[in-house]
């Protein structure tokens, strides 16, 4: 068994709103470069094989799963992370209040990509039904909710559209 | 206005809603090293030889450990004597994942290219993977000194073989209740820390004073220099209250390298070597009247522990005797168990421990006995519950005695709120008409025990005690911090307790934090675990806070030159009963508490303070009535969930909001169990299938259905807020109603049981069986 010679290579990324130029190891995931370089730790990882979602960001205001990318393929990129939202509740954006008056967490682990995956969404779909709600989050696996609140939470938000966001 | 009772918003939610929150592998001390495990690719093996040269030249390695380093240190603890679980494989190994050596380095991507550079080389041994293989006459056996894969037998005294034969009809079935894992989203992580101070750890876990505990004895320090610290936990479920290597080595290492060592485990990783959870094989045999009376029941349980006993692995199938007979008054039950070790992860706690399998199979009985004599299921129900005036009701085992409950209320509830009777009549139209989806309607009238519990009852499963500790300390502006001795990973103590404190004390919500999870600051605890939260936890809270109000009461009557007895309390004031006028803040009182020279003479300084241990006479015993319509596609087995109607019944509600997520949450789990999810392992190999979450099918949105929700009643006699335990019951009650509906819509075909997770290629087979 031998081991990868690693290769460091230059990146700039915007991330909520910032810009940072750092030399990363080739093979650096998003997902640690943003927790473990940019020290935004609230993108979680729960999976190896890009199925929880716990990890979702916006990538140029898409959602991806940043342990699906490699920190050399956002060079260039504006990322935003859960940090990264603000909005008019009390600084939160309607989906993370749709959240919090939903009880659509309880643990709080896949909290932050869910809420990243539904504020795409939104972006996308700005009035989804159930169905598509569901669908829409379909990437996130959530241990503890059951999902029924997360969707409400969805259409709590659904309900209260903030200026600049979707349709 | 009383708080208890009423939706309040949870105080986590912000944190965790901004990405603040911190969980265990979001630190990252100065000189942080991480440490990775190299699991066994063998199920079964001798450990011939192990090179790490290779792995220990590589660039930002610190070091390379195997079982021969660790000469000096014990296994790991709670193990059965004999078949006790080394932190590293020592010679053999006995499943997939088992940690051989564990690699430390600067960072876990070069921890994972050491890790794959250890050479480890196996002479394979015969596997087992079942408890039927395990204990057949000429199985492998894995503790060649213990003799057989046996580890505990419970006979039956009785095997009631004569009241069977005496009853109208009888009837068996074979159920098996299978292997799951846990999934929380958080894998196991830890970070130790050793420092000239001592150590302190922070982990994932449920009982942080549990694992303090167990850890200072293993490292032979005391407990004055093991800090542990259990931060935000995402998510456990009963697999983070497992002794895994991990937590007692990387505490170790650190102190060996002088720096501190984080672990945080790949969900690959997790799948094999988190414990899981179920793994029950059932014998039962049930003897039962023309008019559905049910008069004898014969409950046999095989518990497959996986390779090592764990402490609260051997308790399932207690759990299971226990609740064997469900909510029913069955004249003659009797049980039996054996727990069997096999070459698969170690099996332990997951949500609901030996309930849900009880629970299941009573629940799957009692609808064969309907199928047998032709009665509605509900009715075969109604003619066998306990009745609500035979509380408390002793069981066939005498621990257990049923503490209260009304499941004739319940099940009328849930009829109800399913439209029992239309949905009956739409399935009689469906069955007529071979185009139409299959129609199923199951019910699950569940009962579990909860609440752990009386003196003696978690000591069983290694724990120091079984109360719950709470101290009340009021600050001197009148603001409120309440330390809880459980740890929560979701359930919400920061906003149930503060509710209950609240209500006490009369000091608004928004001035009472709730504090956990760390043994330096934290009196002793014992854990979030078995449904005890609010019923053991919260009474804690309640009565500590009730004797910080009577004490403050004194200071305020002093203050106001008034009797105690005439004071009342609320909206952060105390006010004399009929003169509203006269009224002291909880602000003075606290301050006033800190000075001698304005206290009555019988408090000192510091008075409003308390701290109590909740003892528990008896457990609480949560029960509901599920009940479950689903269609199925006739040509692809396909099974949609159209109605899930969940009746609880948990006492007090603290919060209703709260109360329903755990149900869901705990439903989602139990619907998983029956349709989606199920470790397998490959025969004869003992390797996993579902070693990733490609290949274990954990559901996401669009795979569950709405729920509606609804509740009875009825208190817990045990405990001042008549409170029994929500964070189980949905996962206890589910499968039967699924499995119950599934087994109902194929009745037509002659099918009276389908083990789970019944999977549409399952129903497919069947279906073509009778094409």
């Amino acid at each position: 068994m031998t081991v990868q010679a690693t290769r460091h290579i230059q990146i700039s990324l915007t991330v909520n709103g910032y810009r940072s130029t750092t030399t990363v190891d080739a093979r650096t995931l998003l997902v640690h470069h943003l927790r473990e370089h940019e020290r935004l730790t609230g993108t979680h990882i729960g999976c190896d094989t890009s199925n929880c979602g716990a990890c979702t960001v916006l990538l140029d205001g898409r959602s991806v799963k940043s342990c699906t990318v490699l920190a050399v393929q956002a060079d260039g990129a504006e990322i935003t992370t859960i940090e990264g939202l603000s909005g008019p509740y009390d600084g939160f954006t309607a989906v993370q209040e749709g959240f919090r008056q939903c009880h659509g967490l309880q643990c709080g682990y896949c909290t932050p990509g869910m809420v990243m995956a539904a504020t795409s969404l939104l972006t996308d779909h700005p009035d989804p039904t159930e169905e598509e709600i569901r669908l829409g989050i379909e990437g996130n696996m959530c241990r503890c909710t059951g999902y029924q609140m997360i969707v409400e939470s969805v259409r709590w938000a659904v309900e209260h559209p903030e200026p600049g966001r979707g349709g | 206005m009383s708080l208890v009772g009423a939706r309040v918003l949870r105080k986590e939610d912000p944190r965790l809603l901004t990405g603040g929150g911190t969980f265990v592998d979001d630190l990252a001390p100065a000189r942080c090293t991480f440490a990775t495990f190299v699991g066994s690719t063998e199920a079964h093996a001798t450990i011939t030889s192990i090179d790490v040269r290779l792995a220990l030249a590589m660039p930002g390695v610190i070091g390379v450990w195997t079982a021969a380093d660790l000469v000096d240190h014990p296994d790991l603890p709670g193990g059965f004597p004999g078949l006790e679980r080394p932190v590293l494989a020592r010679n053999t190994v006995r499943f997939v994942g088992e940690p051989v050596a564990v690699v430390v380095a600067e960072d876990r991507y070069i921890a994972a290219d050491a890790a794959a550079a250890v050479d480890i080389r196996y002479e394979p041994l015969p596997v087992v993977t079942s408890t039927e293989e395990a204990t057949s006459p000429d199985a492998p056996v894995l503790f060649p000194r213990h003799g057989s894969n046996i580890a505990t037998v419970v006979p039956m005294l009785d095997d009631l073989e004569r009241d069977l034969q005496r009853c109208d009809q009888r009837a068996s079935l074979h159920l098996v209740n299978q292997r799951c894992a846990a999934v929380p989203i958080e894998t196991m992580a830890c970070l130790a820390d050793w420092t000239t101070e001592g150590l302190t750890l922070w982990a994932t876990f449920q009982a942080p004073h549990h694992l303090r505990n167990y850890l200072a004895a293993w490292l032979d320090v005391p407990q004055t220099q093991c800090r542990v610290i259990a931060p935000d936990v995402g998510g456990g479920f009963g697999s983070k209250i497992v002794w895994y290597p991990e937590l007692f080595l990387a505490p170790l290492l650190s102190r060996r390298i002088r720096r501190p060592v984080k672990f945080s485990q790949t969900r690959s990783e997790a799948m094999v070597q988190m414990a899981h959870g179920r793994d029950q094989v059932h014998d039962l045999d049930v003897g039962f009247d023309r008019d559905g009376t049910i008069k004898a029941l014969r409950f046999v349980i095989t518990q497959n522990l996986g390779a090592y006993p764990d402490p609260t692995g051997l308790g399932l199938a207690v759990l299971t005797s226990w609740m064997a007979a469900g909510c029913y008054r069955i004249p003659k039950v009797s049980t039996s168990f054996r727990t069997v070790v096999t070459n698969t992860t170690p099996v332990a706690a997951y949500r609901g421990a030996g309930r849900p399998e009880a629970a299941y199979s009573i629940e799957r009985i009692v609808d064969l006995v309907a199928r047998r004599t032709g009665l509605d299921p509900a009715e075969v129900r109604r003619k066998n519950f306990i009745p609500p005036g035979a509380f408390p009701y002793e069981t066939h085992n005498e621990p257990v005695v049923y503490d209260s409950g009304d499941f004739p209320q319940a099940l009328a509830e849930c009829l109800r709120l399913l439209r029992y009777d239309e949905r009956r009549a739409e399935q009689a139209t469906r069955r007529g008409d071979p185009g139409a989806s299959l129609l199923g309607i199951g019910l699950s009238c569940w009962l579990e025990i909860a609440g752990f519990g009386p003196n003696g009852s978690l000591e069983g499963f290694g724990h120091l005690a079984s109360w719950e500790s709470a101290q009340v300390r009021i600050q001197p502006d009148g603001s409120a911090i309440v330390f809880v001795g459980s740890s929560p990973h979701g359930q919400g103590h920061e906003t149930t307790f503060a509710q209950i404190a609240s209500d006490e004390l009369g000091i608004s919500y928004d001035r009472i934090q709730v504090r956990f999870g760390d043994t330096a600051t934290v009196l002793q605890g014992v854990g979030t675990m078995g449904s005890r939260g609010v019923p053991t936890s919260g009474s804690a809270v309640k009565r500590s806070s009730a004797n910080v109000l009577l004490k403050a009461k004194k200071i305020a009557a002093h203050l106001l030159e008034a009797s105690e007895h005439d004071l009342d309390v609320a909206d952060d004031a105390f006010f004399v009963r009929g003169t509203p006028g006269k009224n002291v803040s909880w602000g003075d009182v606290a301050w006033a508490s800190f000075q001698p020279l304005r206290l009555p003479p019988e408090l000192q300084a510091g008075s409003l303070e308390d701290r109590l241990y909740q003892e528990s006479p008896n457990f609480s015993y949560p029960s509901g009535a599920y009940g479950c319509v689903v269609s199925i596609d006739r040509d692809t087995g396909e099974v949609t969930i159209e109605d899930m109607v969940l009746v609880d019944d948990c006492g007090t509600v603290i919060n209703p909001l709260l109360a329903e997520g755990q149900v869901h949450g705990g439903v989602a789990q139990g619907i998983a169990q029956a349709l989606f999810e199920g470790v397998q392992y490959t025969a004869g190999t003992g390797q996993p299938v579902t070693g990733s979450l490609l290949d274990y099918l954990v559901p996401t949105a669009p795979d569950l259905p709405n729920y509606t929700a609804g509740r009875i009643t009825t208190l817990c006699p045990n405990n001042p807020l008549g409170a029994k335990g929500i964070g189980e019951s949905g996962a206890v009650g589910a499968p039967a109603a699924v499995v119950n509906a599934i087994v109902d819509a194929l009745a037509p075909f002659g099918v009276e049981h389908v083990d789970m997770p019944v999977t549409p290629e399952k129903i497919w087979r069947i279906l073509e069986e009778h094409r």
